[in-house]
């Protein structure tokens, strides 16, 4: 079993279905990307796998670590290793970053009654404000209040290497980043990744194919309302990046055609199809 | 199992919620009238003006209704309260002096270990009266004054006597009236012209006995150029019949003078808080209060400045946590009495439970008093669907060259904002009391670090439960 199983996973926003049908596993030591144009489903996968409620499940299970994780409040999933890197993070007006953050690392590491001690914590926030190459006047600041959208989203990448998730979502993490950035960030998750050694699994949730230049993704899957329609390894991005999503929705047109017609997986264009 | 808070605390027990024996040297009988006043008078000794105020108060008191205007405070039985208790004979003037009982109260408040942080002026009042006073010798050289005010009636009765009552008048309001027949205790404080005291002057503030007021009567005045900063907290144990706790502050800040006056109260769920608090601010000068209510049944109080000279200035901080039965109904008044005054007011409330919180605020600018700016900025913050919070912002502007701003918000914790602390790992209630202390950090951030340890921890017992 994956360390994240995803089956058949059906989410709806009060009358209106979103996912119709997801199934996708992610196992740690795994870099996989999910890609699809806007409104296809991307976030709200993302969202539901860290129990926002804004968000009903409908039908379908999601296993993490072959536990029910569709039974667990978003801060036990936290405390458990899962983590999502927020395409629109929120203000917490009056909460330094450095407070939040010694908490919630506090809550990932098991302590209970106190926080972890303050020159441990310190050092460790030090470390990794440097190699994400972020201003260190960021953690007397109000988490996420009056960050630009690159300063948010840098700080999301910090909560993510200050928890050593084992299985973290990135969600459009790339977007609204300039290309410096981009490869700041990259850099950033590739070397959590490598000091991971293989206990760290990590989706990468984008529009653009951009940041699959830094990220190199073993899988990369796409989504079109509410459905992973095809899978592949990194060249699926490559193809994407240059046909775009109208040439992918049409050639898995064909593929649906043609798998209809024969019963069968073709080739199409560069890329096999893994049809869902 | 006991109940505890994210940070470890036993929240089977209200936390300042001790209580020690009563042993009392004097104790009146409950009720109030004329006579009641005279033996509180005899008992202190005090010179015949002071008496004579007293009497005048209590006239005024018997006359004057209860206010309407405000929170409910028929309920109040003035026939059940004791309006005068005596813990020991006479001052102490070291903590080795105090009484065993007493200490022990102090030791868990913690005053020890404030006075060991600050070497600061303590004055700790135990029931009505001031029983440990410690001022630092250098300020004492300095001219500065920082007594119990029973004991600077008897030491400077010229001083108390050319100020006592000319801020807040007896006549002011019914408990003003109350206030200034039977007040026992307080602090007077005295800065002379020119010395700047940088260590804040501290008093810890408790009432533990049933059904006893607390009627303290606190006179500070700021010389020419001075500053001084007081700070006062005060926590009440629980008790189950109602009590009363209805002070008078009275503040003259003269010439280029900045006085800072905080407070941060907790009193127990069954206290009427019903405070007079106002200053007088001359040319150039500057009058901050910073005012936190957490607890008591129902608290009424708007701290005022009034601005007579030009260039004084306001400001009043507020934050106010009601919760089940409690009714916080905090605020305060500015009054521009001369050109080129500012003011602002900040009032964070928070209400759950359901609980009321809110802000009642008068602006007052007179005719002539050109130039003049003020911000009211007011938020509330509501926590449940049961929970309720009003806001009343009376404005008077007689002038047309003022600028005058009012922002109001009403907020619910978003849900959005917990989903973001929670996706970090952060428990329900622990998320809760994080976005409530970010909510009131403007104000705390104001308190010396001890005092929002302490709110911030209040805020943690507080909340714990508010998420279901």
């Amino acid at each position: 079993m994956a360390d994240l199983e995803i089956r058949d996973l059906h989410v709806q926003v009060e009358d209106k279905v979103i996912l119709k049908g997801v199934s996708l596993a992610v196992n740690k030591g795994e870099i996989h990307a999910l890609m699809g144009p806007n409104g296809s489903g991307k976030s709200t996968l993302a969202n539901v796998l860290m129990g926002n409620p804004f968000y009903q499940v409908v039908r379908g299970d999601v296993l993490y670590k072959g536990e029910d994780l569709l039974a667990m409040a978003p801060d036990e999933r936290a405390r458990r290793g899962l983590f999502i890197a927020f395409q629109y993070p929120v203000a917490i007006p009056g909460v330094t970053m450095a407070s939040f953050l010694r908490t919630a690392v506090s809550a990932r590491r098991g302590y209970d009654r106190e926080l972890m001690p303050v020159a441990e914590f310190q050092k460790m926030l030090r470390a990794r404000i440097e190699e994400l190459k972020i201003d260190p006047a960021i953690t007397g600041r109000y988490v996420n209040e009056g960050f630009s959208g690159g300063e948010k989203k840098r700080a999301e990448i910090l909560q993510m290497a200050l928890l050593e998730p084992e299985i973290a979502i990135m969600d459009e993490t790339d977007s609204g980043l300039d290309i410096d950035s981009v490869k700041i960030v990259a850099d950033g998750v590739n070397r959590m990744f490598e000091a991971a050694g293989g206990q760290m699994g990590i989706l990468v949730i984008t529009h653009y194919s951009r940041i699959l230049q830094f990220i190199k993704p073993d899988q990369v899957h796409v989504m079109f309302d509410g459905r992973l329609v095809v899978s592949g390894g990194a060249e699926l991005a490559e193809e994407l990046e240059k046909s775009g999503y109208e040439g992918i929705k049409s050639q898995v047109d064909v593929v649906h055609a043609e798998v209809a017609e024969s019963g069968a997986v073709r080739r199409a264009g560069k890329v096999f199809w893994v049809v869902h | 199992m006991a109940a505890q808070s994210p940070l470890g605390i036993d929240l089977d027990h209200y936390k300042w919620g001790f209580r020690e024996p009563e042993r009392y040297v004097f104790k009146a009988r409950p009720g109030l009238d004329a006579e009641v006043v005279e033996q509180i008078s005899y008992m202190k000794g005090e010179p015949e003006w002071m008496r004579a105020f007293r009497l005048h108060a209590y006239e005024h008191w018997t006359r004057r209704p209860l206010p309407t205007w405000g929170p409910d405070l028929s309920t109040i039985n003035f026939d059940e309260i004791y309006y005068y208790l005596q813990p020991v004979e006479k001052q102490s003037r070291t903590w080795e002096d105090l009484p065993a009982e007493i200490k022990r109260t102090y030791d868990r408040l913690g005053i020890p270990e404030a006075e060991r942080k600050f070497l600061a002026g303590v004055g700790a009042q135990y029931e009505s009266q001031v029983v440990y006073h410690n001022l630092k010798e250098e300020w004492e050289k300095l001219g500065v004054i920082f007594l119990d005010t029973d004991t600077a009636v008897q030491k400077y009765p010229d001083l108390v006597r050319e100020y006592f009552g000319t801020v807040v008048p007896p006549e002011d309001n019914k408990f003003a009236a109350l206030n200034s027949a039977v007040w026992s205790g307080g602090s007077f404080i005295y800065v002379p012209e020119g010395v700047r005291v940088d260590i804040p002057l501290q008093a810890y503030f408790r009432i533990n006995a049933e059904r006893m007021g607390q009627f303290e009567r606190t006179l500070i005045i700021c010389e020419p150029g001075s500053y001084v900063h007081y700070v006062e907290g005060c926590t009440a144990p629980i008790y189950t019949t109602d009590s009363l706790h209805s002070a008078v502050v009275e503040i003259i800040v003269k010439e280029g003078a900045r006085c800072r006056y905080t407070t941060i109260q907790n009193w127990s769920p069954n206290v009427y808080n019903l405070v007079t608090k106002r200053a007088v601010a001359y040319r150039d000068a500057t009058m901050e209060w910073v005012d936190g209510n957490i607890g008591s049944k129902v608290t009424a109080k708007y701290p005022s400045v009034y601005m007579l000279e030009p260039g004084a200035k306001a400001e009043i901080l507020s934050v106010a946590y009601a919760g089940r039965g409690q009714h916080q109904d905090p605020g305060g008044k500015v009054i521009h009495a001369a050109p080129y005054t500012q003011s602002s007011v900040v009032s964070k409330s928070i209400a759950k439970d359901g609980g009321r919180a809110g802000y009642r605020g008068l602006v007052k600018v007179y005719s002539g008093a050109k130039g003049s700016r003020c911000a009211v900025r007011c938020d509330a913050l509501i926590l449940d669907e049961h929970s309720r919070s009003d806001t009343y912002p009376y404005m008077e502007i007689d002038e047309e060259d003022v600028q005058i701003t009012h922002e109001a918000t009403v907020s619910k914790v978003s849900d959005e904002q917990l989903f973001y602390l929670m996706a970090r790992g952060i428990k329900a209630d622990e998320a809760m009391g994080m976005i409530v202390r970010g909510f009131i950090e403007p104000i705390t951030k104001e308190l010396p670090l001890e005092y929002a340890v302490e709110l911030n921890r209040l805020i943690v017992l507080e909340m714990e439960g508010s998420v279901g």
